[in-house]
């Protein structure tokens, strides 16, 4: 057999192989990833549930209404520390990802986890909690963010409770439009009187021209009691959170 | 290379062929949950953060 028939044959497998992984990448990694990345959010739950059933805090009110006070704020945590996980019924009762402080591509981001840019304001703050993604690759955490609808729901949970946003609008950005991530988001000079979430992943999907900006507003905060069903959680999220979901 | 690889397994074709499937699998296999994640995490082709 000939050398060049050999060579022939290699070079065909190296493509077919080639394929093989951005199928994989596409169509498959992203969901292992994403379950072991619920699995994670369930555990972090879990630990601060125990956390707050040993040491209790009683809350008025309906669990399915939020707090009529005002939201309590977190210290900014350490660089690449897990503190929150994103909830967003739009995208599915098993949709439970981890939330970690920073938006380092290998520390944070390649984890597929969501990054919070440190330069924006933490949940609870007046001002902008900014949050970054991938879109498909490393679990693919903002996936559907073209998905979301006016007045869709957007929770972030912390050890404190579940943080309630509801969607406004999306916007399409150049790599450089750090507008996105002011405290009144594109207005620099504006000082914020409300509490805005900001998601920014890749656009086009599989492409880096520009950036995806997805914008909600802050509307009610459920503080972490255990005394209550789904340990305070709005009804919506309670599967979710209480990790009995089957995906 | 595949032409050798057909010559030297035993068996009738049908014997061959199952052979060759099983190895298929097994390469596929060992792809899929062992080299292409490793490959992955050299790969980041997007970026998802807005920066100056």
């Amino acid at each position: 057999m000939s050398v060049v028939g050999v060579i022939g044959e290699l070079l065909i497998t190296g493509g077919v192989v080639v394929l093989l992984f951005i199928a994989w990448q596409l169509w498959f990694y992203d969901g292992i990833v994403g379950g072991e990345l619920k699995e994670q959010a369930t555990q972090q739950a879990q630990e601060w549930n125990e956390h707050a059933a040993a040491n209790p805090t009683t809350t008025p009110g309906d669990p399915n209404e939020p707090s009529t006070e005002e939201p309590p704020v977190q210290a900014v945590p350490a660089a690449a520390e897990q503190f929150g996980m994103l909830i967003v019924p739009r995208w599915g009762a098993d949709y439970y990802r981890p939330i970690a402080e920073g938006v380092g591509v290998s520390a944070v981001l390649n984890k597929g986890l969501l990054g919070h840019y440190p330069t924006t304001q933490m949940p609870g703050e007046l001002g902008n909690f900014a949050l970054a993604a991938h879109r498909t690759t490393k679990g693919g955490s903002l996936h559907h963010i073209h998905e979301l609808q006016l007045g869709d729901n957007i929770y972030v949970e912390t050890a404190a409770g579940w943080y309630r946003y509801s969607f406004r609008n999306l916007e399409y950005v150049r790599p450089t439009g750090v507008g996105v991530l002011d405290p009144v988001p594109q207005d620099p000079t504006a000082i914020p009187g409300e509490r805005y979430i900001t998601l920014t992943s890749c656009n086009p999907i599989i492409s880096s021209i520009e950036r995806i900006i997805a914008y909600g507003v802050y509307d009610g905060f459920f503080p972490r009691d255990t005394s209550k069903p789904a340990n305070g959680a709005p009804e919506e999220i309670a599967a979710t959170v209480m990790g009995t979901v089957d995906s | 290379m595949y032409g050798a690889l057909w010559r030297v397994l035993p068996g009738p074709w049908w014997v061959r062929v199952l052979i060759l499937l099983v190895l298929a699998a097994a390469v596929l296999a060992a792809l899929v949950f062992w080299v292409f994640p490793w490959v992955d995490q050299f790969i980041s082709l997007q970026e998802v953060t807005v920066d100056e």
